[in-house]
């Protein structure tokens, strides 16, 4: 589960971690007021910042035409109009594609005087199962840029699950950040501080790009989060009350909350065949195979070991609501699951969503005789596949992909 | 001979209670699985379908029984407690079938567990079958989820990260009369016990198994590193297939360990990374079988 930039600021700032003075608002009035406090606290300039969950916030474009999801303001009127020309409106960047993001909510901050950006990650090693502390001196640059051109400007310290991260090792890559002086100190404590929330909020992922150096008021450096991306572990939320609160709805597709309801397991793609298949792997390969034969799949969707004759008709009900969908590869191998219960319900769901797109169904597995015999004696257009190849290359004629 | 289990393999299992894990003990009883014991902390001295003894510890179900494998049924919560009990009471082989265990307790159990005697599989697996000589491979070793009735006895061994996937091989093969050695789902989590390598390794030392199919999935560098050691070390046919290459980056598909994140674990890089390595590449997942009994 992704969490906002403002989300994620405070979860950090809890355990210690330095962000730049602000607040998060949802109205051109109170950032009008955020900004007066900081300008009048001695910030020179003041940074509005669109909350949504995609990267690219700073070259986006609003479908208004207002330029950038980002931007820096000398006077609290321009953030007053900047804010206006954000909040309600939808923002467009490389990650949120053509639909853009509803931008809801804005962080108004100080921005101050920028010394030198880094770049901070906290992460699962899949490699060694461990923790991975990943620093670079070059921040605010895309990371796998740097890790594809410059990768000895990458710094990794692997924390051991007994011990967890040690100082020396916040020191260490401090040190290799090119931190100096009291900077390590300040540089041990942050990175502390954010192993330290990625450990006990059970994140996936957090990222702290650019990790900045800044001179403050008092003509002395200090270290700051300018940014901060964070992911929580699914798997994890059960133990996390608190964190579950943090989900917004309205940065997840309409259909994907739909199928969640009914446990099912769903991401929309720009496709025009929709499949329907259980278990995760068997429904990547399906969408694998329906592109090998050249059409495009519109969707995964797993419905799970034990799906019952609700989820699939909950299932056809999501797919048929894509507008993009011209045809339906059904691909169900029930190896434990009775395949006529599943054919009960697929002719079921077919019946009562009305649906009249070329549907194809593989049905293999246990009780497979009587659950074809159930589609044939439907009265139902049902065409049936022997294998998945046959299914795939089916549909694919059907739709005229 | 097989790999990890064998027909005469004494099988546990930790939530024998458990709707799910009840329904799987009667489904490898009926395969004909040596199932000898359940634990489920309480119900210790009563029995399972009036005939399998339940413990309250696993410790006390391998000292009364002579169990060597357990088979975990119990949610996610407790999972990793549950390995743990298993591998401190000593047990050779622990099969997690759970879904849905938080990373960070599997990164404390994969560390508590270096150095110890057990080996893990999964978790989020389907299990383990090594096929019996019966009708419909009937007395082989069942530990999980896997329908034993798809499997045959022979001499090809399968590994996947995917339950699904892994029933699709065996089944492609099991259609062209082609037996299996044994069967093992390693599970779609990013963090678990036993790799594509440690399996593939098992199978080129088991005189057995005379070609390999390997299924991998996005996410992570397991089947690259599987296919660097193939490339140089084994010598038996293996063939492959990688679920996901239409699958967006930065989306979990469906599995916890499924996902391109920062551009890494990409189906093509790994599918390239199987062809530098001489392994068959299956063009679609209904060629499986096909791809490897061509090499053989």
């Amino acid at each position: 589960m992704n969490i906002h930039e403002y989300q994620a600021k405070e979860l950090l700032a809890a355990r210690g971690v330095a962000i730049p003075s602000g607040e998060v608002c949802d109205s051109a009035d109170r950032a009008r007021d955020i900004a007066s406090a900081l300008l009048a606290g001695g910030d020179t300039l003041v940074a509005v910042k669109s909350q949504i969950h995609a990267g690219g916030r700073g070259k986006g474009t609003f479908k208004s035409g207002y330029k950038g999801g980002v931007k820096l303001f000398k006077t609290a009127e321009e953030v007053h109009a900047g804010a206006a020309a954000m909040l309600g409106n939808v923002l467009v960047t490389k990650q949120t594609g053509a639909e853009g993001r509803l931008v809801n909510k804005l962080i108004v901050a100080g921005a101050p005087a920028i010394e030198k950006e880094l770049y901070l990650a906290v992460l699962l090693d899949r490699v060694t199962s461990r923790p991975v502390i990943m620093a670079s001196t070059e921040g605010g640059m895309d990371i796998e840029e740097v890790a594809a051109h410059t990768p000895e400007k990458i710094f990794k310290e692997s924390v051991d699950p007994a011990v967890g991260l040690m100082p020396y090792q916040a020191r260490r890559i401090s040190v290799q950040l090119g931190l100096r002086g009291d900077l390590i100190s300040q540089g041990a404590k942050l990175i502390a501080g954010v192993y330290r929330t990625w450990l006990e909020t059970d994140a996936a992922l957090i990222e702290i790009n650019p990790l900045c150096i800044i001179k403050g008021g008092d003509g002395k450096l200090k270290l700051v989060a300018l940014d901060a991306k964070m992911s929580l572990e699914d798997n994890a939320l059960f133990r996390h009350p608190d964190l579950q609160g943090l989900r917004d709805l309205a940065e997840e597709a309409p259909l994907e909350i739909e199928a969640s309801k009914f446990n099912l397991n769903y991401i929309k793609l720009d496709g025009s065949i929709a499949c329907l298949v259980n278990g995760a792997g068997l429904a990547m390969a399906t969408m694998d195979i329906i592109q090998y034969f050249g059409g495009r799949p519109a969707n995964f969707l797993d419905v799970g070991g034990g799906a019952s004759k609700e989820q699939v008709t909950a299932a056809f009900r999501i797919i048929l609501q894509d507008p993009n969908v011209k045809g339906i590869l059904v691909n169900i191998f029930g190896g434990i699951m009775d395949c006529n219960v599943i054919a009960t319900g697929i002719a079921a769901a077919v019946k009562e969503t009305g649906m009249k797109l070329p549907l194809v169904v593989r049905l293999e597995g246990n009780n497979v005789v009587a659950g074809k015999k159930t589609l044939a004696e439907s009265g139902l257009t049902i065409i049936s596949g022997d294998s998945m190849a046959d299914a795939a290359k089916k549909v694919v004629q059907d739709v005229g992909a | 001979m097989s790999i990890l289990v064998t027909s005469q393999t004494r099988v546990l299992v930790q939530g024998i209670t458990g709707a799910f894990g009840a329904r799987h003990t009667q489904l490898s009883l009926a395969y004909g699985t040596q199932i000898v014991a359940g634990v489920t902390p309480g119900k210790g001295g009563q029995f399972f379908e009036e005939k399998i003894p339940i413990f309250d510890t696993v410790e006390q179900a391998m000292k009364e029984t002579g169990a060597t494998a357990s088979a975990i049924f119990v949610p996610p919560p407790f999972a990793a407690d549950a390995i743990m009990e298993g591998v401190a009471a000593g047990i050779d082989l622990v099969v997690c079938i759970t879904e849905g265990i938080p990373v960070s307790d599997m990164v404390r159990v994969k560390s508590a567990m270096a150095g110890s005697r057990t080996r893990l599989i999964g978790p989020n697996c389907p299990g383990i079958v090594t096929p019996g000589e019966g009708k419909d491979s009937h007395g082989g070793c069942r530990i999980g989820i896997s329908p034993g009735y798809i499997h045959k006895k022979g001499n090809i061994g399968v590994v996947s990260r995917s339950g699904t996937l892994t029933y699709e091989a065996v089944w492609q093969l099991t259609s062209l009369g082609v037996g299996q050695s044994t069967c093992v789902g390693i599970g779609g989590d990013p963090v678990n016990g036993t790799s594509h390598l440690d399996v593939i390794k098992m199978f080129n030392d088991d005189p057995e198994t005379h070609g390999i199919i390997m299924i991998g999935e996005i996410g992570g560098s397991a089947e690259e590193e599987a296919a660097e050691w193939i490339r140089a070390n084994c010598r038996k046919p293996v063939a492959g297939f990688i679920a996901g290459a239409t699958a967006p980056p930065g989306r979990r598909m469906g599995h916890a360990g499924a996902i391109v994140s920062g551009g890494k674990g990409t189906a093509a890089a790994k599918i390239e990374a199987f062809r530098a390595a001489g392994i068959g590449v299956a063009e679609t997942p209904s060629e499986m079988a096909a791809t490897l009994l061509k090499m053989m």
